[in-house]
Order: structure tokens, then C-alpha cells, then sequence
């Protein structure tokens, strides 16, 4: 399981790009997401990406076959709304263990097919863990501003039934990612923390922040060492940033990131910004380029894509990566337990 | 792990790491329920808004880390600590610096773990309960990713020894380190400050042990952090702040240069250093490291020479003199010296070519100064007052000067009317705000007090106001300000609305004020937000501001309105059938030796220094705190000690000039209950002839809680305590008015007219202060000679503030009793208007402002309590009763309607 933490040591790793963007070429309908088993489900399904696992595990198995061809190292499993915090939209709470263990297993398959095929290149599966749609340190009311719409103990008892369901499915290491609200990280962890002691086992964890505009901040509102601060008392396999901004806009956090941390660091930046139209345009070439910057400097050990990245973004990445020694870390693990 | 891992880090939104070369750390304190009074009442109030200013003048101070405690038997702490954190979460610029979770209560602890998203402090955990609960706790601390202080304390108690301390740390460190795992530059030990020079021997190694134990812990724990609260070390030296602010720096430079990195402090009890009189340092540092076995005694003798000593001498004083001139005007206007005023500003007229550039420049940078200070909680109320009158001196000064050239006017940044409420006529909160508003270069048209809306509304459109300020003190004055605010609406006024004073509240303001009147309407409760609120409203774009008030007042209102925790009434019926039931066959009912009315005309007012509670006297300054405690407070002392200095003084010259006049009603009656709530008297009038000898009756109507009380709690009225009619029992009750007011008008505005707002605030607030220490007087002389019911009472002043006496003086308007109307009955009863001259407004405020009047109930059963909400069904009782209309008796009983 911790073959992760050898390969992290000789190359840089490959992440691999979006799932929701190449969902979104398959066109789904509201009967397709549905599929046989909720056809008859009382609301709208449509739009609920997770679900897919269940009712088009085919299409979520060529994803990932097409980002391990393009030559990703790790693909993330379908779950980034896989809480129950986040089903509730659809009322699919109770389904929330069967979505991640599915998930999990659909990713483990083809990432072992890959494996087995070529041995000198060992691919990995990330349990996605998104942020939920609700922020524990910020008030949804202007006027309250004490209020929550979420607590600490409720998101963690939501994640811990993911984290369970993950590591049940096989995933190889977890990754807590698009946080916004450290304290929803923070409460991730925990749950991570608690089943790891539970089980008695122990699991790679990356953790990956988002820096939502150009104040240089998490949406909570933390710095880019705050932000660090705050979750480096779980040894963690990686930290690193992902998504809103694109791989030029990130650097300087991540130039600021890799100065401060002796964890292995990671990148997966969204295909540039947004056009006018929300469509983002950064062609694989373009951002092979900024990534190659990266690389010069020697800040990643980990890179992928988010928002608007194809198998071609990725492809064109893994092409730059394999030329470039991975980021050097210091390991102090004198004093790790 | 992180590159940051030989060092403690903490985050709030930015990080702190505390590296070897970091100076020491310094703990915010104030927001601590245990060490502030004043936060602590905010927290009780729930008064969060103000609460979170508290921790802002924290971090603007320079805290880098922000101590929350909420442990206090009267608070749901873990709610307390929830909603103070998340409210800090919202507010960017507190939510900074990390915050250090302070409690002695882990459930709270974890409360305030769940909720703050950066990396905090625990403040503390300990082996006191053994090393089970130790480890559990330590490993929770790890997992929601917080350092923590190790309090030196284990299942025998606290290190009190040097040996003590290292055992303790010792083991600590090393259940922390080999079985939890915890990072040990995590770990801030706290090895206990203790007060120093107690006279007790075992107590003399205190400083020095300290020291050698953060010395050996710096040495021996690897990567280990030591912290501490330092005042704790000079608590034998209370009231001496000479001696303490010694003491505490002394202590700090030492401990700092023995390794403690980072501890809680207040800047305020701190003396500099290298600042500290030779002499007394030499004192000091023999007691700190037991240097001499007499170390004590010299200190303690040392200490009364440099009691309550100046710490200027007479040439630093005038040092300043020598300074430019900007600086010599700014320094006047911060300190509130008006000596050389009037030569500096006639030196800076010359240079420029403008008088007007005077105010606009030079005056205006010193208010500037003044303002930041004041914002930024380094300056206090009276001080700002102060340098009100140096400013007000320089502008009089400046005037004709200005006048002489034609275009000469000054520019203000607004224009705002303030008046008190038709039928009110407290002005001191009005005129403070009116003044911190002048200071900070706003126009203010003061209309006085007792100003009908025609005048407010009439005068706002003539002078074009840009802010309308309403202030009163008394409960009727909620409802005129709620006329004002429709008559203003009739109009199409669009002028803001500021309210404030004592009675008046946001829940009030936001239920019955803003709904009537769609301009901005906001509730201020201290002097020093006026000066922001009226800032934002003034601002040109203003709009996302009015907004969120707007916003703010109706959600506050919304929320209010919902209230889940309705409480639940009995029937005035049911309330009576629970009275408070005194056995009037043993009680003991002494006939007064004097029945009838006595006046008192010229009563020598100097007989009332003994009797004054000076405690609301700082209140009226907002300064709080208790009398005398106050005046050594760490925060607020040096300013408390010179206002009391002035008002001293002030008091002196009232004495010694008889500058006010003080008089005196009152009466004792035969009387009995009747129906249960009245009180009827025996009266016999002064103007009926001997021969139609026939009794006036004349009745107390008295209300009842009527809240549902817990079983064997009466429902109480003041009726109770006067025997019923049907006993056949003659009992008896009194009633009186004392004024102290005299002349307080006419010296107010003598001072007005000198500029001195300050003496004209002060001389209002002392003849207020008088009236009560009279009205005390005289239930004292009430009670021993007149009544006599006690014959052998001695108590102290602090006795007689706490009601310790027997019996009881309510006053209509406060709470057992908060019908207004009843002074009419008193004023029938006694005359008062003919005997000593104090009026009645059309609200029944006393004029002159500075008069208490009320009732004796003499039975040493009868205490106070609080009315609290009445129902329905007892207005109309009681509208029967008082022959008015239902109506009416709403509006009188208005603030103790519960809502239905």
C-alpha cells in the first residue's frame, strides 16, 4: 500500500485532469443518470456525477482508462460529492457508502490492468474527498454572523463514513482536496485520523488547498503559511493547491508553499481561467509550458490538472515531468512519530 | 512534517511562529471573563458586538495571540466560547492573530476546538487528574491540530517548589513526547507565577524558583516553550501601581532572560524597564531573587514613599514646551492642557495665512491624534472630554478672527442635531456624544433637553442636518423617541436617526423605532461609536452601509420577536393568590415617633460626602468597574483616579461655595393595604380646618409580577408588604423627594460658556451622585430618628450601597415599582412642588434633573425585587384602578407589556 511513498521519492508524480469535463462530452441525460435502478427516484438526478458509479460505471472506468493512458500515476475516484453532506441535495444520504465503495473499486481496477501491464510504472488511486457544499468557519447569513449552517462534528461523522467506505473500495492514499475552509479540512482529517487509529492502519493522506483569487487567500480567509500551519499536525504524504486558479496564477502561491513545507507538494491547477463563456480554453500546450516553469523551479512532486484539463492537458504534462527531477524534501522524520 | 517544525507555529488567517530570535510573545487578556468585569458583563448581555470591539483593541494593541476564557458559574460557557469564536471567525482583522482557548472546563475546551479553523493553544491541560485523562486529552489537543500549555500541576496539586516544577514538567513533557506523539515544540509549559513578597516565607523563593525553572525547562525539554501570567507575581502590591508596573517589568525582563517566550500580560500594569527609578528596582530585584532576608520589609517600606507618586517630575512635565510647534499643540489636545493653549494657537495664527488654516490644520492633526487614540482604546472618555475644552478654548480663541475676514468659515464634516426627548431632561450621555462628536469636527445643533418633535423636526429641515441624534434616560422617553421617529416619517424626512441613553436598547430601537421610519435608523450605547457610526453614515457612499444596518436591525428584530424562551404568566388572579404572605400576627409593626410631613429647606450638603456611591459615577464616564477597586483597575485606574481627582476637587468648591442647594419632602402615614395591590393612606390634609377633622384618603396603586415563579416563590407587589386592611392592623407607610439640583443649570452653563464641558459634565453627574446620597441620608435618618424602627444601626457606606439596612426606599420608574404615575400620588401627598420646588415634566421626570423620590416601607420583611412583564388582564386592573383609559395605561406601562 505505501508504494506510493517510494515512488513519490524517484519522479514526479502524475495526477490525473478532470472527471466532470469529460463527463460532460458524454451527454448524459436525466434517464441515464438514473439509469435501471432509480428510475423511478423522486427527484432530478441529473447533474449528480457521483451517481454515476452506480449507473454508468463503464463510462467513469473510460476516464480513468484514458487518463492512465495519457500517463497519469494516480487517478482520483468519482467522489468528490460523495459525503452525505453533499447528497443531501439529491436525497441519496443512505447511498453515500455504496457511491464511495463502487467508486473506489472501478478506479482500483483499471489502475491494477495498468499495473499489471507495465510493473515498472506501478498507477495509484486517490480517494477524493471535496469540500462539501457547506463551510464550517463561515456564516451562509451576512446578518448572523455566529451562525453555521454546518458543524465540526457533523462533517466529521460525514467524512469518516467516506473515509471508511474509500479505504474499503481500496483506494491507496486519500486525498482531502478543493479546500476553501480549512476548518472542513480540519474536521477531514480528524475523521481520517480517528480510523486510522480504529483499524490500526495507516494511509497516505494529500492534502490540497484552493486560493480563490488574487488576495492570495482560502475563501476562510487564511494565508498561504496559515493554511499550512493549520494542518500540518497530521503527517501528511503532500500539500499542495488546486483548482479556481490556473497554473500561471498559482505559481506564487505554490513557490511560497514549497519554501515553507517538508512534505512533498502537489499542483493540480484549473486549464487557465475561465472564458467569458465559463469555458476554459488554455490549450495542453499552453499549459504544459507554465508547468515546465514549475518544474524548473523545482517546486512539485505531484501535478495533474482540475477544472477544463483533458487527457491531452495531462498528456503533455506527464510528457514535461518525466524530463525533470521531483522537488527536493528535506526529510526531518527525526522527529515524526 | 512541516519546515516549521522546530519551532511553535500558530495560525489564525496569518501565521505566528515563535522562533528563537522572536521577541517575546505577548498574550492578549482582556477577553477573558475572569480577569475583565467588563467583558464578562458584555458576555452576560450578550452584548457580543461590543465584546468583539474588546478583543479588537487586543489586537490592535499589539496582542499576537488573543486569550478567550468563558468560565463563569453564571454562563453556558460552551456557548459562550462557540459564539465568540465564530463571531471572531467574521471579523478579519481579529481573526488575524490565533486564538489561545482558555478554560479549566475540557468540555468547553473542545467547544472551542470545533470551531476555529486555524492552529490555537489550549490553555491548559495537566496530570491533575492523573495521567489517564491527561493523555486523553493531550491526544485530542493533537488531532484538532492545537498546541498546548502544561500547567505544572499533577494529582498532589501545584508546583509551588523548584524541585516541584522540574518533576512535574519532567514527566509532562515525557508522557507528551514518547507516548502521545505530541510535537514537542507544541508544548508551552506554564510553571506558575506567584505572587511575590506576601510577607510568608514560604513564599520567598517564588520569583527565583520561577526563573530556575524555566531556566532548566529551556534546557532540558527540547524544543519546550514556557509562558506565564505575569501580573499574578505583584498581587500583594494592589493600589500601589508604582510598585506593581515595577514589579511586573522587573519580573518580565528576568523571566524573559531565563526563556519564557511567551506570557500573558497587561501592557497597561507594565513599567519600562530600564525606566524603573534606580532605587526601586533595587528593591525589587532583592525580593525577586531573595537577596537580603529583609528583602520584604524594605520593599514594603520603600513602597509607601512611592505611593500614588507623580511619575513626571515638574521639568519633564514643561520638557514639552521646548517642542515644535505641531507637536506642542498635539500634545496639549492628548493630554487635555489648556495652559498655553491660547499662546500656541496665536503663534501658529501668525504663521499661517488664514486663521481658519489653524483649525483646519493644526488643531484638526491633534484631534486626529486624539481620535486614534481613543478608537484604539489608549485613551479614555474623560481624557477625550478634556481635550474637547483645550479644543474648544482654541476655536473660541480663533473666531473673531475668522469673523473679521469675509470668506472665513469653517468647514465641518457635518451637521447633527441632538436633543433630549420632549418630557425628559437627562442630558449627560447626550452632551459627552456631543461632545466626542464636536471634537471630531461635526456641527452639532444641541437643542437641549425636553424638545417636542414639531422643534427636532423643524429645526432638522431649517439647519439642513445631516444626522438626527434623540437621547432620554427615563422609560417614557422609549415611547416619545418612537413618536419622533413616526412624526419624522410623516414628513419625508430622510435624515438618519441616531438613538441612545440609558433606557434605550438595540432590541428596542430595532422593534419599535426603525420600523416606523425608512431611513437609517441606529442604536449607539457608548460615546465612542458614535464618532465611527456617524463617520460611515456621513461617507458619500453610504449606501452599502445603511444596508446593512437596515439588514442588521431587521434580522435583530426578527430574531428577537421569536424569541423561543416566552415565559409563561399567571392571571393577576392566580399572581394574587401567590403574594408575598408576611404573618402580621407575629410581625413587628412600630408606629413612626414623627407621623406627617416634615420639609427639610437648607440642608447642609456637606453632611452627604460620606453617603456617595461613586461606583455609577464612573459608569455615567464609561468607566467601569467598582468604587474604590476602579481607581487600581489595570485598565481603566489612571484615568478612574483623575477623574475622581477632579471630581474631588469640583466637590470641594461646591461645598466650600454652597454652590448647590439641596432640599428635602417627605412624610409618614398610617396605612393599609386593600384589594391586594392598593395602598391606602391616612392623610389629613394640611388645608382642612380642625374642625372638619375628616381623613383625605389618598391610595398607592402598586403592580404585580405576574411571571410564573418557581414553586414557594411568591408573586410580589409592593402592597405585600403593608398589613391588610381586614387584619385590623394599623401599619404604616412613607414616602419623600430629595433634590440636590439647585443651581446645577446655572453652573453648567457657566462652564458651557467658558468651554469647560468637562466641569459641565462633571457638575451634573455629582449633584446626580448627591440626590442619591441624600435620598440614602434620609432613609437613614428615616429609619433611626424619624420612623425609628431601628434604633441601633450602624452601618458602613458600603453596607448602606449594598442594602444592607431593613426596610426598603423603591422609586417609581425602577423596577419594583416602574409606573411613573405614582409620583403624581407623592407629589399630592407631600406637596412637593410647593414645599421644595421640584416639578414634574409631562413624562414625570423631576426637574431639576438631579432629584430621587420614592416610598419607605418600613416592615423587615419588605425587600426589592423586579416587576418584570405584566399581562393584559392587570392593565386593565389597573386602568380601572388609576381611572384611565386602557390605552393610557399601555402607554405608561409600555416597557413591562409582555408580548402576546
Amino acid at each position: 500500500m505505501s508504494d506510493i511513498k517510494l515512488e513519490i521519492q524517484k519522479r514526479i508524480l502524475v495526477l490525473d485532469g478532470a472527471m466532470g469535463t469529460m463527463l460532460q462530452a458524454y451527454k448524459f441525460t436525466e434517464e441515464d443518470y438514473r439509469g435501471e435502478r432509480f428510475k423511478a427516484y423522486p427527484s432530478s438526478l441529473k447533474g449528480n456525477n457521483d451517481l454515476l458509479s452506480l449507473t454508468q460505471p463503464e463510462a467513469i472506468a473510460e476516464v480513468h482508462r484514458k487518463y492512465f493512458e495519457a500517463g497519469a500515476d494516480i487517478v482520483e475516484t468519482n467522489t468528490f460529492s460523495g459525503t452525505s453532506i453533499a447528497m443531501a441535495d439529491y436525497k441519496m444520504e443512505d447511498l453515500v457508502y455504496e457511491l464511495n465503495y463502487e467508486s473506489a473499486k472501478i478506479a482500483k481496477q483499471v489502475a491494477d490492468e495498468f499495473t499489471k501491464a507495465n510493473s515498472a510504472q506501478p498507477r495509484f488511486v486517490a480517494g477524493s474527498i471535496g469540500p462539501t457544499n457547506k463551510t464550517a468557519s463561515l456564516s451562509p447569513d451576512v446578518n448572523k454572523p455566529e451562525y453555521r449552517a454546518i458543524t465540526f462534528d457533523e462533517l466529521r461523522i460525514a467524512y469518516k463514513e467516506q473515509v471508511e467506505a474509500l479505504i474499503d473500495g481500496g483506494v491507496d492514499v486519500l486525498l482531502v482536496e478543493t479546500i476553501f475552509d480549512t476548518l472542513n479540512a480540519k474536521a477531514a482529517l480528524f475523521a481520517i485520523e480517528q480510523v486510522k487509529e480504529e483499524r490500526q492502519i495507516d494511509i497516505p493522506i494529500m492534502v490540497s488547498g484552493t486560493i480563490t483569487d488574487a488576495s492570495g487567500r482560502t475563501l476562510s480567509g487564511q494565508t498561504v503559511e496559515a493554511f499550512l500551519t493549520s494542518i500540518s499536525h497530521i503527517p501528511l504524504l503532500s500539500v499542495g493547491f488546486n483548482c479556481a486558479l490556473g497554473a500561471e496564477q498559482l505559481k506564487p502561491y505554490l513557490q511560497r508553499l514549497s519554501n515553507e513545507t517538508d512534505f512533498f507538494t502537489s499542483a493540480h491547477p484549473n486549464a487557465g481561467l475561465p472564458n467569458a463563456f465559463g469555458e476554459y480554453d488554455q490549450s495542453p500546450k499552453q499549459m504544459q509550458q507554465l508547468i515546465e516553469d514549475y518544474l524548473q523551479d523545482g517546486l512539485i512532486n505531484i501535478i495533474g490538472g482540475c477544472c477544463g484539463t483533458t487527457p491531452a492537458h495531462i498528456n503533455a504534462i506527464a510528457e514535461v515531468a518525466k524530463n525533470y527531477k521531483p522537488r527536493n524534501v528535506v526529510c526531518s522524520s527525526a522527529v515524526e512519530n | 512534517m512541516s519546515k516549521q517544525n522546530k519551532y511553535l507555529t500558530l495560525s489564525g488567517l496569518e501565521p505566528l511562529v515563535v522562533t528563537p530570535e522572536s521577541n517575546f510573545i505577548n498574550v492578549g487578556e482582556r477577553t477573558n471573563v475572569t480577569g475583565s468585569r467588563k467583558f464578562l458583563r458584555l458576555i452576560k448581555e450578550e452584548k457580543y458586538n461590543e465584546a468583539l470591539e474588546v478583543a479588537r483593541h487586543q489586537v490592535d494593541g499589539g496582542a499576537q495571540i488573543l486569550d478567550v476564557n468563558m468560565d463563569e458559574g453564571m454562563l453556558d460557557g460552551k456557548y459562550a466560547m462557540t459564539t465568540f469564536l465564530n463571531l471572531i471567525a467574521s471579523e478579519p482583522d481579529i481573526a488575524r492573530i490565533p486564538i489561545m482557548i482558555d478554560s479549566s472546563k475540557w468540555e468547553i475546551i473542545e467547544a472551542g476546538l470545533q470551531v476555529v479553523q486555524g492552529k490555537s493553544v489550549v490553555n491548559s491541560i495537566s496530570l491533575k487528574e492523573g495521567e489517564a485523562e491527561f493523555i486523553r486529552q493531550a491526544k485530542l489537543v493533537k488531532r484538532y491540530g492545537a498546541a498546548v500549555i502544561v500547567m505544572a500541576f499533577d494529582e498532589d496539586g501545584q508546583a509551588d517548589t523548584l524541585d516541584r516544577r522540574i518533576e512535574i514538567c519532567k514527566r509532562s513533557y515525557n508522557i507528551l513526547v514518547e507516548v502521545v506523539n505530541f510535537p514537542p515544540q507544541d508544548i508551552i509549559f506554564d510553571p506558575n507565577i506567584f505572587p511575590v513578597a506576601t510577607g510568608m516565607d514560604e513564599h520567598r523563593l517564588n520569583a527565583l524558583d520561577f526563573f530556575k525553572a524555566t531556566k532548566w525547562i529551556r534546557e532540558n525539554l527540547p524544543y519546550a516553550n514556557v509562558s506565564g501570567g505575569v501580573s499574578n507575581v505583584s498581587f500583594s502590591f494592589r493600589g500601589n501601581d508604582v510598585v506593581r508596573e515595577a514589579i511586573n517589568a522587573a519580573f518580565l525582563y528576568h523571566a524573559i532572560q531565563h526563556g519564557m517566550n511567551l506570557g500573558i500580560v497587561n501592557p497597561a500594569m507594565l513599567e519600562v524597564y530600564d525606566e524603573i527609578d534606580k532605587d526601586l528596582l533595587e528593591h525589587v530585584e532583592d525580593v525577586l531573587f531573595d537577596r537580603r532576608d529583609d528583602a520584604t520589609e524594605r520593599l514594603l517600606d520603600f513602597a509607601e514613599t512611592v505611593k500614588g507618586q507623580k511619575r513626571e517630575s515638574a521639568e519633564q512635565i514643561l520638557e514639552w514646551r521646548n517642542d515644535e510647534l505641531q507637536d506642542r499643540i498635539t500634545h496639549a489636545l492628548v493630554k487635555g492642557i489648556d495652559a498655553f493653549i491660547i499662546e500656541d494657537v496665536e503663534e501658529a495664527r501668525l504663521a499661517v495665512t488664514k486663521p481658519i488654516e489653524v483649525i483646519e490644520g493644526h488643531l484638526m492633526i491633534g484631534m486626529n491624534v486624539v481620535g486614534d487614540l481613543f478608537g484604539s482604546g489608549k485613551m479614555f472618555l474623560p481624557q477625550v472630554v478634556k481635550s474637547a475644552r483645550v479644543m474648544k478654548k482654541a476655536v473660541a480663541y480663533l473666531q473673531p478672527f475668522i469673523e473679521a475676514e469675509k470668506d472665513g468659515k469653517q468647514e465641518f464634516a457635518g451637521k447633527i442635531l441632538m436633543a433630549t426627548v420632549k418630557g425628559d431632561v437627562h442630558d449627560i450621555g447626550k452632551n459627552i456624544v456631543s461632545v466626542v462628536l464636536g471634537c471630531n469636527n461635526y456641527e452639532i445643533v444641541d437643542l437641549g433637553v425636553m424638545v417636542p418633535p414639531e422643534r427636532i423636526i423643524e429645526t432638522a429641515i431649517k439647519e439642513n442636518v445631516d444626522i438626527i441624534g434623540l437621547s432620554g434616560l427615563i422609560t417614557p422617553s422609549l415611547d416619545e423617541m418612537t413618536f419622533v421617529s413616526k412624526e419624522m416619517e410623516k414628513k419625508n424626512l430622510n435624515i438618519p436617526l441616531i438613538i441612545g441613553g440609558a433606557t434605550t436598547s438595540r432590541a428596542h430601537t430595532s422593534v419599535k423605532i426603525a420600523p416606523n421610519y425608512s431611513s437609517t435608523v441606529v442604536h449607539i450605547n457608548d460615546a465612542s461609536r458614535a464618532v465611527t457610526v456617524v463617520g460611515n453614515l456621513l461617507q458619500k457612499d453610504n449606501k452599502v452601509f445603511k444596508e446593512q444596518i437596515r439588514d442588521e436591525y431587521d434580522a435583530f428584530r426578527e430574531q428577537f420577536l421569536k424569541r423561543g424562551k416566552k415565559k409563561e404568566f399567571l392571571s393577576i388572579e392566580e399572581a394574587r393568590q401567590n403574594k408575598f404572605k408576611i404573618d402580621w400576627n407575629s410581625t413587628e409593626i412600630i408606629k413612626p415617633k414623627q407621623l406627617g410631613v416634615q420639609i427639610i429647606d437648607d440642608f447642609d450638603i456637606r453632611t452627604l460626602e460620606n453617603y456617595i456611591d461613586w461606583s455609577p459615577f464612573f459608569r455615567s464616564w464609561d468607566l467601569h468597574g467598582k468604587y474604590p477597586e476602579i481607581l487600581s483597575d489595570n485598565l481603566v485606574g489612571k484615568q478612574a483616579s483623575e477623574l475622581f481627582k477632579d471630581a474631588q476637587e469640583l466637590l470641594k468648591r461646591i461645598f466650600n461655595e454652597k454652590l448647590l442647594k439641596a432640599k428635602a419632602v417627605f412624610g409618614l402615614f398610617p396605612a393599609n393595604s386593600i384589594n391586594d395591590d392598593d395602598i391606602e393612606i391616612k392623610h389629613s390634609s394640611v388645608s382642612l380646618s380642625a374642625v372638619e377633622d375628616k381623613e383625605e384618603k389618598i391610595k398607592f396603586l402598586t403592580l404585580r409580577q405576574q411571571s410564573k415563579k418557581a414553586e414557594g416563590k411568591p408573586n410580589i407587589a409592593l402592597a405585600d408588604f403593608i398589613a391588610p386592611k381586614e387584619t385590623g392592623i394599623q401599619d404604616y407607610v412613607g414616602c419623600f423627594c430629595v433634590s440636590t439640583g439647585f443651581g446645577t443649570e446655572t453652573l453648567a452653563k457657566g462652564f458651557e460658556k467658558n468651554h469647560d464641558d468637562y466641569n459641565a459634565i462633571m457638575i451634573k453627574a455629582l449633584a446626580d451622585r448627591l440626590a442619591e446620597a441624600f435620598a440614602e441620608y434620609l432613609h437613614k435618618e428615616v429609619r433611626t430618628k424619624h420612623w425609628s424602627y431601628v434604633s441601633n444601626e450602624n452601618l458602613t457606606n458600603e453596607e448602606l450601597i449594598n442594602e444592607s439596612y431593613k426596610g426598603i426606599r423603591p422609586a417609581p420608574g425602577y423596577p419594583a415599582c416602574p409606573d411613573h404615575l405614582e409620583k403624581k400620588t407623592i407629589w399630592q401627598l407631600l406637596n412637593v412642588y410647593e414645599s421644595i420646588g421640584v416639578e414634574l415634566t409631562e413624562s414625570l421626570a423631576m426637574w431639576p434633573a438631579a432629584s430621587v423620590s420614592g416610598y419607605y416601607f418600613g416592615n423587615q420583611e419588605a425587600r426589592y425585587f423586579g416587576l418584570g412583564k405584566i399581562t393584559e388582564d392587570q392593565v386593565k386592573d389597573y386602568a380601572n384602578r388609576r381611572k384611565i383609559s386602557v390605552d393610557e395605561a399601555n402607554k405608561w406601562l409600555n416597557p413591562n407589556l409582555a408580548e402576546t
